[in-house]
């Protein structure tokens, strides 16, 4: 259906953006590419009072540095094309290719999806997944917030009213191997399960260090400790470990029912899913 | 001065071609801005909500959801939509070939389907069948069960720059 009525403006720079969120507060809903809020004000679930379209603000573009920093307003599209990003980062880049359809990404935004924050969406846990962080831009000044710390609950995080979220950050350079699976109805929808992991590997070839996601299965993109612990010391081709793993998350995670599927049958699909990510890891070279 | 949020915006953009300003209500969406302000219904609403793809236009050769882009933010862009695909009163060879493939049955997702499919081709890499199947992933269609769709874009492409096989 319409929308309801709001107003609108969309600011020609990033202070005036921030300048005018810190004067609307919880008023404002900031928009940027709308593929996620306007599908909100379409059904009616959202109904803002002012819309400040950030399209406009200079907020878009990939660069690389000592961290990969995306803008906020990149598209899904661009990123997914980006060189740096596939070399910095291949686990984005890969889980790219799932979000959503072509269509919408030509619009929808990294930034924006990672500050929607559903908890079904791929962009939260593949920064998750990576170590990354949020940079956030407020009345207050500049800070830069860990994924880790970032995603609170079902489209809820740690910014504050008046914060802008500008750019998401990955340090360093690509994980030694990382691994992406999602199991979904039809391609293109929301995960049902969706597994996003890097790790760093040792000269024998063993996991040093891992960061296991799955995503769709609680409020907010879940990382197993006790998976990634059954992981590391141990080599990625080992099926025993690969299995103790993905067993390991099917305890662990409590999901909940939904028409989709039993929490019983959930914790079965991500069991399986794990399983499939692990098979299907891959090694950077290099 | 910074800029006032305002209930209406004056938006200016060009459409198939054509420069056009209006000022309407700021929660117009491009579709609607089309539709109703341009008297362009070739460009089709079903769901409203993003999923179903009829109502795809380009922006700056960009597939775009018009029901899920509000006219403001089309502001100063180039828009085509289906009625600037046809070449005068000819159907362009992608349009074509939906008709020999029998692309179409009761026509309504047709404009966004040929929307989309123009994109892809104008990107000059060769497709295959998945490929084609992956970027029309996002358009529903009721009537056909796309097998005719998939072989008009892919007859297309053929004809241009090619297959990959």
């Amino acid at each position: 259906m319409k929308f309801a009525p709001f107003k609108y403006l969309a600011p020609e720079s990033t202070d005036e953006a921030v300048a005018v969120l810190g004067e609307l507060g919880e008023d404002a809903k900031v928009l940027a590419g709308g593929q996620s809020l306007l599908t909100l004000m379409s059904l009616r679930v959202a109904q803002p009072e002012v819309l400040v379209d950030v399209g406009r603000a200079g907020l878009g573009g990939v660069g690389s540095g000592d961290a990969l920093e995306i803008g906020a307003t990149t598209t899904q599209n661009e990123a997914l094309r980006d060189l740096s990003v596939r070399e910095r980062a291949p686990l984005m880049s890969r889980a790219l290719l799932d979000v959503a359809h072509h269509t919408l990404r030509n619009r929808g935004t990294v930034g924006g999806s990672v500050a929607h924050a559903d908890p079904a969406a791929e962009l939260p846990a593949v920064l998750v997944a990576l170590g990354g962080e949020v940079v956030a831009r407020g009345p207050a000044g500049t800070r830069t917030i860990g994924a880790d710390d970032f995603f609170i609950s079902h489209y809820t995080t740690a910014l504050e009213e008046s914060e802008l979220l500008t750019a998401i950050r990955v340090p360093g350079p690509a994980p030694d191997a990382w691994a992406f699976y999602e199991v979904a109805r039809r391609h293109g929808d929301f995960a049902q399960v969706g597994v996003a992991a890097s790790f760093s590997v040792d000269r024998d070839d063993r996991v040093a260090s891992a960061r296991l996601v799955l995503f769709a299965v609680d409020e907010r993109p879940l990382r197993i400790a006790v998976a990634e612990e059954a992981l590391v010391g141990r080599r990625l081709d080992d099926a025993e470990a690969r299995a103790e793993a993905a067993e390991r998350c099917a305890e662990a995670i409590e999901p909940v029912g939904d028409l989709h599927g039993s929490p019983d049958h959930r914790r079965r699909i991500a069991r399986g899913a794990v399983r499939r990510a692990l098979e299907g890891v891959v090694r950077e070279t290099g | 001065m910074r800029a006032q949020a305002t209930d209406s915006v004056t938006v200016a953009m060009t459409v198939n071609g054509v420069s056009c300003s209006r000022t309407v209500s700021a929660r117009t969406t491009l579709a609607d801005f089309l539709r109703e302000e341009l008297e362009l219904t070739g460009t089709k609403l079903g769901c409203e909500h993003g999923v179903c793809g009829a109502c795809t236009v380009l922006i700056d050769g960009a597939s775009a959801r018009s029901c899920l882009t509000l006219a403001a933010q089309a502001d100063g862009r180039e828009v085509t939509t289906v009625e600037g695909l046809s070449e005068g009163r000819e159907l362009n060879r992608l349009q074509a070939s939906f008709r020999d493939h029998y692309g179409l049955q009761c026509g309504f997702c047709t404009a966004g389907f040929l929307v989309t499919a123009t994109e892809l081709l104008a990107s000059g890499e060769a497709v295959d069948e998945a490929r084609v199947r992956e970027v029309l992933g996002g358009n529903l269609c009721r009537c056909t069960g796309y097998e005719t769709i998939v072989a008009a874009v892919l007859d297309a492409a053929d004809a241009g720059q090619g297959v990959r096989r």
